[in-house]
């Protein structure tokens, strides 16, 4: 018997719920079914985690650190550590080799059908290190021909790589784009190594940039895909960011996805060593909002390391360490994976229909501000998550024009530094920071009693209910107490 | 003479022995070494000796 890592069950309903509503609400992440997609690329994004905010509930990536070499020196990161920026677990972690990799992405697709994707994002540059990825990449196209391949690059190498690329069928590239200015490029990379040369200062970043465009522009023309990810560093490049999002648009990028820094003086960066923080959940949702207006922002990012396993916002890659993964038996069933992906395209129909249901039930006359609120979900869409269990919260702001998913708040991010069950509940609190409504499938007394004291309504009446119907539902209670409110001042005046 | 890398510092990561032109470079235990006998200082191919120049970890220097 296999064991089942992520339990199909996450999108088990209960019987009796309503049918719910979904993520194809037009204004909810990067995609909407695919409505407004060519079907060629809807193909190509439909089962990618990353690239798609629905599949993100259903599907399942991993990464294989093969790529410890790295060609450029950000001062967001230090090697020694995990860099919390970049996808890049530190040296100390596990590396390994193109057949270890295979082995492993062979140990965890037997136990889990959900996994779709296989990425190389580091712990270096996947294509500084361009043997190591390629190798990996031509081992997994063999024995894994229905598993996606993607990779992450600071885009250095990547114009002398996009043939290969193309070659090996991988449909995906991540390019990290801080900017589109050697002036603002200088305080963010302290040198590349370059055409045998190291180069610092505006000459480096200047380098870098032109990779990086001639790069996403060949891609572009190759027909694949291109995420940007852009850390957002206040102080250096937020004001610029908006002129990235522009030329990377212009340039054919699929997806913008902007990062927050992670700034910790211990990890000895060089931003970090310079007390320089990274943004507040508001500042991000600030620059989102910004920017929302036609760019395709993804909003469903968990800046997952280049060991991550499993789905967005879940990592069992401790769980698929080399001397567990050693004694694992591996046998491809990609049968499951197929019956798996069939059963998806059936729940998202469902949750397609459900969510013009909802919505249709939101638009009316009196209108109130828009609602912020969280949801607790294990995948699937749904409310069914534990509050305890919780490690982030998915967040959804909906008014009378609808419901949009606006990003993930994440606890443990906030919680390095506490110990114990207390703390942990005052980093939640502050990471839920101008949420009004929680939504879990179950809350002890105790936390409960903490959410409302900091002013955040708890619900636990749509346990395993889709979130879009949930939050529907919420908003139309709330639109309706404000109401009642309205009336019982107009009479008392 | 030669180059000689750092042990301590060495992050194992590889970025040098892809760009030694002349495979001096060999993975030894968990971190990298110049075989000293094979290094050419990298003279008469490059400017600048390019084990050093692209090691992120600024642990290898002239022995
Ligand atoms: S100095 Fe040049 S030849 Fe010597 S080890 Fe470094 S790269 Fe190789
Ligand atoms: S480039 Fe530097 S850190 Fe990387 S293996 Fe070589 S000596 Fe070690």
């Amino acid at each position: 018997m296999t064991r089942h890592i992520i339990p199909l069950d996450i999108v088990a309903k209960k019987t009796s719920a309503p049918a719910g509503a979904g993520c194809a609400a037009k204004s909810c992440g990067t995609d909407t079914a695919g409505s407004d997609l060519p079907p060629e690329v809807w193909a190509k994004v439909k089962d990618h985690p990353c690239y798609s905010e629905q599949a993100h509930h259903y599907f399942a990536r991993m990464h294989v650190a093969v790529a410890p070499a790295c060609n450029i020196q950000c001062n967001y990161c230090n090697r020694k550590y995990d860099c919390a920026n970049e996808s890049r677990p530190g040296v100390t972690s596990e590396r390994l080799t193109p057949e270890q990799a295979v082995h492993k992405v062979a140990a965890v697709a037997a136990r889990m059908p959900q996994l779709s994707v296989v990425g190389i994002a580091g712990p270096g540059d996947a294509l500084a290190d361009w043997r190591h990825t390629f190798e990996t990449f031509d081992l997994l196209s063999r024995q894994f021909p229905d598993i996606k391949l993607c990779l992450s690059t600071n885009g250095l190498a990547l114009p002398d790589h996009v043939d290969r690329i193309r070659e090996l069928k991988v449909d995906h590239v991540t390019i990290t784009i801080n900017m589109v200015d050697p002036a603002v490029g200088e305080d963010i990379y302290a040198w590349v190594f370059y055409d045998h040369r190291r180069h610092t200062g505006r000459e480096a970043a200047r380098i870098l940039h032109e990779r990086q465009i001639e790069g996403l522009r060949r891609l572009v023309e190759a027909g694949i895909l291109v995420k940007v990810n852009s850390v957002l560093i206040p102080g250096i490049n937020d004001a610029h960011l908006a002129a990235v999002n522009e030329t990377v648009r212009g340039h054919g990028a699929f997806l913008h996805n902007i990062m927050p820094l992670i700034s910790d003086p211990a990890h000895g960066t060089r931003f970090g060593l310079d007390g320089r923080r990274g943004p507040t959940p508001a500042e991000l949702k600030q620059l989102q909002d910004h920017l929302g207006g036609g760019a395709r922002l993804m909003k469903h990012c968990r800046q997952c390391r280049a060991d991550a396993v499993g789905l967005l916002g879940q990592d069992l890659s401790q769980d698929f360490t080399m001397d567990r993964v050693a004694g694992m038996t591996v046998e491809d069933r990609p049968e499951e994976r197929r019956l798996y992906r069939e059963f998806v395209e059936r729940e998202r129909l469902d949750r397609e229909q459900a969510a013009r249901v909802a919505e249709r039930g939101l638009s009316a006359a009196v209108t109130v501000p828009p609602l912020l609120v969280a949801a607790c979900s294990r995948g699937g869409g749904r409310v069914n998550q534990h509050f305890g269990h919780a490690r982030e919260f998915q967040l959804y702001e909906v008014d009378g024009a609808g419901i949009r998913f606006v990003g993930h708040r994440r606890a443990d991010h906030y919680c390095q530094g506490g110990h114990g069950e207390e703390d942990k509940l005052e980093a939640v609190v502050k990471a839920l920071d101008g949420v009004s409504v929680l939504l879990a499938a179950k809350i002890g007394s105790c936390p409960s009693d903490r959410l409302k004291a900091a002013g955040i309504t708890v619900i636990t009446d749509h346990a395993y209910d889709y979130i879009e119907t949930a939050v529907a539902a919420v908003y139309r209670s709330h639109r309706a107490a404000a109401a009642a409110d309205g009336q019982a001042m107009a009479q008392a005046s | 003479m030669a180059y000689k890398i750092s042990a301590a510092d060495c992050t194992g990561c590889g970025a040098c022995e892809a760009d030694c032109p002349s495979k001096a470079i060999r993975m030894k235990g968990d971190v990298y070494a110049i075989n000293p006998d094979k290094c050419t200082e990298c003279v008469g191919k490059f400017d600048s000796p390019q084990c050093v120049a692209a090691c992120p970890a600024n642990c290898i220097s002239h022995a």
